[in-house]
């Protein structure tokens, strides 16, 4: 298909914008976390600023690589799968743009609100409730669009890919709603519709989710598009996506449960959502095989394509995290595990490893395509891959040491059957741990910065007409 | 594209062709199913009601406090340390008596927390002295060398904004938090009392007004109710200048106010057993 045609056909000037903004996003994002995680190495980096102590710092880390960049490239790689899958435009244009305008106001607000200590207090959903107003008519606004284009397919089935997207845009919008309810006391302030074991239930009943949709059904979604689509393979096994999207769907809304074991929430609950954390193996693998299989016969390219190479790992990942997922919802290793920096660990091999480099490699994907040009330095892009990966694999073995040793510190008794450990002995443990993961933050960030600099100089030579376009088998 | 395979048509007797061709069938499909875990694990717990036995001594915060509260959130305190303590035996060594759900049944939001970077805090009441407090809240590693904790220089200096404690306290009083009136339209007398900036004055007041208030389980009362049995000692309101300057309030009060009250409101009794998980069970047998 010719470029010009294309241009036509799929309306990509919206992805694009998206594209850009979620590495902007990747930088801010990874920029700020190697801050927090250096006040922990060093409090001294807080330097008594209140706007920038870590309890109010940190939860705009967590806003902007969620929110900010992994919801950026959802809305972009959405936009652009869903137009290829059913090679019908965007329907709705305007109202797509004003759920994009929308959703960088709410990360507009969420920067200028979080460090004034202008919060929920809620985890990953600490925006006050005027700003959940904004990223849910953004969402709103997302979803009909999103929707209205699948209606206007092409053809007569509906990719798997968007089977995910649909899961993802319903689950998330109930538990956007549900987590946010709240009665506010003014614009600065406001409290939740629940309290103690309930406000804890709703909560994690979003927190999983978030994770379970946001991050994971939205983002196998991607995987479902990207990962064919660049080794030029038919995905492996269309039983097994049918399988794993009904079992997947069903399954991940159980286990928020696992993140209140042995607290005061009821035992059945916990009993429950531990026995459903073990079965969510199942489907999790059935996606991440899925996913592998589909490699085979074009095993060769990782030799060569380093964008390839990103997704590949991102779903060796996403197997470890997933893996490691229902080992931690067992209540045996929870009670080892819950407090300590392992979770940190787990979501980190999650969000870094998973998240951002499934990311990444749809990201250089789609700027190679929509702009029809090689990426300016291929160099880069294969350094960018070892930077992150390196940081990623600091990042999360520092944290697996520092949580374990915690968790053990905490646990330990002498013969005598006293503490062994006063509480600050652990956090004096901790310290090589935190500075080694701050060291692990500031490559990820790097390779960001990397990326960046490789995307814009790739346009600047498109728009010079340097740039060396797209083989036609490349396009194909 | 490498064009995804057409479908399988039946899978397993279900005519998946058909689910996968409709956008309305396959949306009503996945709408209701996500729908599914949430409403069966959560909403049980609203009717039944030994999911939040309640206990006696649990109340719920004075204005002063309930400013603290509002402090800790703000300051993102929750983000290092958590105010749930599991029934093990190096957490109740650590920290004390695992915490009951009725403990914070008057916390919108919950403080429970996810991360312990610094200790647990739910039974931090009484634990240290006010002095202890002042310095580790201006420069923690003063105190304790190994801490990482930020130094929060700026809450001694800031004035206690409480033009939004009687909204608040009304917010709450809508959502069951047994406020009355007269506990709202007292406000800033009990805050200033409790401060021991007003010489003394409102302190009884404050007592009668909020040391024996319990939780009218469901239904909202515009009385205090005294559920508590006779013998029940309740643990007395702390009163006093907690950041050691009684000439004004500051944020530092309020925190203090509240960090010394965690916790406290419970009497544990030796030889008692507590469930704090189980549906269907007492409280204490
Ligand atoms: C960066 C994480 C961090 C943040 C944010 C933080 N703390 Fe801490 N806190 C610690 C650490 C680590 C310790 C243990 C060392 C010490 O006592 O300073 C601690 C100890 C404490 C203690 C002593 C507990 C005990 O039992 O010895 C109190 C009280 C406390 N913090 C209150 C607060 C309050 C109130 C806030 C919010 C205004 C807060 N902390 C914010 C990390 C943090
Ligand atoms: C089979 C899949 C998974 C299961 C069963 C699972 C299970 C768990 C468990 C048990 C915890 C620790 C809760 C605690 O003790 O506090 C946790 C935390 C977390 N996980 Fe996963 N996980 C899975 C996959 C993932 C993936 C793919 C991500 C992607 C980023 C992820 C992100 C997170 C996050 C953000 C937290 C932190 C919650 C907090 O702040 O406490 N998880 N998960």
């Amino acid at each position: 298909m010719s470029s010009v045609a294309e241009k036509e056909q799929y309306n990509y000037d919206i992805v694009k914008f998206c594209v850009i903004v979620g590495i902007l996003m990747g930088v801010v994002g990874t920029a700020i976390g190697t801050w927090i995680a250096s006040e922990l190495a060093f409090p001294i980096m807080n330097f008594d600023i209140a706007e920038i102590s870590f309890g109010r710092l940190r939860p705009v880390h967590t806003n902007t690589v969620i929110f900010g960049f992994g919801g950026f490239l959802l809305y972009g790689a959405g936009l652009y799968m869903v137009q290829h899958c059913t090679h019908a435009r965007v329907r709705l244009e305007k109202l797509a743009w004003t759920a994009i305008a929308l959703w960088l106001v709410a990360m507009l607000c969420v920067w200028a609100t979080l460090p004034l200590g202008i919060t929920q207090a809620k985890e990953y959903h600490e925006a006050e409730w005027w700003i959940d107003l904004i990223m849910a008519a953004s969402w709103v606004c997302f979803t009909i669009s999103f929707l209205a284009t699948i209606a206007a397919r092409k053809m007569s089935h509906i990719y798997v890919g968007l089977w995910f997207f649909i899961s993802m845009l319903f689950m998330v919008t109930y538990i956007f709603v549900f987590n946010g309810l709240c009665i506010p006391v003014d614009m600065t302030f406001s409290y939740s519709a629940y309290s103690g074991i309930h406000d804890a239930m709703t909560q994690w009943w979003w927190g999983h989710n978030a994770v379970g949709f946001f991050l994971t059904a939205g983002f196998i979604g991607v995987m479902y598009y990207f990962v064919p689509k660049h080794a030029n393979r038919p995905i492996y096994s269309y039983r097994l996506s049918v399988l794993h999207f009904w079992s997947l769907t069903f399954l991940y809304v159980w286990v928020g449960a696992h993140h209140l074991h042995y607290t005061a929430t009821p035992d059945w609950t916990l009993s429950l959502g531990a026995g459903m954390s073990i079965a969510l193996i199942f489907p999790s693998w059935g996606g991440m095989i899925n996913g592998m299989m589909t490699m085979s016969g074009a095993w060769d390219k990782l030799r060569t394509d380093p964008v390839m190479r990103f997704m590949v790992v991102a779903l060796a990942f996403y197997g470890m995290s997933t893996f490691e997922g229902p080992l931690m919802g067992t209540k045996s290793v929870n009670a080892l595990s819950h407090y300590t920096d392992w979770t940190i660990g787990h979501v980190h091999s999650g969000a870094l490893g998973w998240n951002a480099m499934i990311a990444i490699g749809a990201m250089y994907h789609m700027i190679t395509r929509m702009w029809n040009t090689e990426m300016w330095s291929a160099k880069l892009v294969n350094m960018h891959f070892w930077v992150h990966l390196t940081g990623a694999v600091l990042y999360i073995t520092a944290m697996w040491g520092s949580g374990v040793l915690q968790g053990l510190m905490w646990r330990a008794f002498d013969e005598y059957g006293n503490l062994v450990y006063t509480f600050a002995d652990s956090v004096a443990a901790m310290h090589p741990f935190y500075a080694l993961r701050a060291t692990g933050g500031f490559l990820v960030f790097c390779g960001f910065c990397i990326m960046l600099y490789n995307t814009l100089k790739t346009i600047s030579a498109v728009k010079a007409g340097t740039n060396v376009t797209l083989t036609a088998e490349a396009r194909a | 594209m490498s064009e995804y395979k057409k479908g399988g048509g039946m899978i397993r007797g279900i005519p998946h062709d058909t689910i996968e061709q409709s956008l309305p069938i396959l949306a009503v499909f996945v709408a209701i199913l996500v729908a599914v875990g949430g409403i069966v694990e959560i909403v049980p717990s609203y009717y039944l009601d030994d999911a939040e036995p309640a206990v006696e001594g649990v109340r719920p915060y004075t204005p002063l406090e309930l400013e603290g509260y509002a402090i800790y959130r703000r300051e993102g305190c929750f983000l290092c340390h958590s105010q749930m303590i599991r029934p093990f035996r190096d957490e109740k060594e650590r920290y004390g008596h695992f915490s009951l759900a009725a403990e914070s049944g008057f916390d919108h939001n919950y403080q429970w927390g996810s991360k312990r970077t610094g200790p647990d805090l739910a039974r931090l009441g009484g634990k240290y002295t006010d002095a202890w407090h002042i310095q580790h809240m201006r420069a923690p590693r003063s105190v304790v060398p190994e801490s990482v904790m930020p130094n929060y220089l700026w809450l001694e200096e800031n004035k206690l904004d409480t033009s939004k404690t009687k909204r608040r306290m009304e917010v709450l009083a809508m959502m069951n938090v047994p406020y009355s009136p007269d506990d709202i339209a007292n406000w800033e007398v009990d805050l200033k009392a409790q401060a021991a900036v007003d010489d003394g004055e409102g302190e009884d007041a404050l007592r009668t007004r909020y040391e024996r208030k319990v939780w009218a389980m469901g239904e909202k009362q515009d009385e205090d109710v005294t559920t508590w049995t006779d013998s029940f000692e309740p643990t007395p309101i702390n009163v006093r200048a907690f950041d050691g300057d009684a000439s004004d309030v500051t944020e530092l009060d309020a925190l203090i106010a509240y960090l010394q009250m965690l916790g406290k409101s419970v009497h544990f009794e030796e030889g008692v057993d507590y469930y704090h998980d189980k549906f269907g069970q007492p409280y204490r047998k």
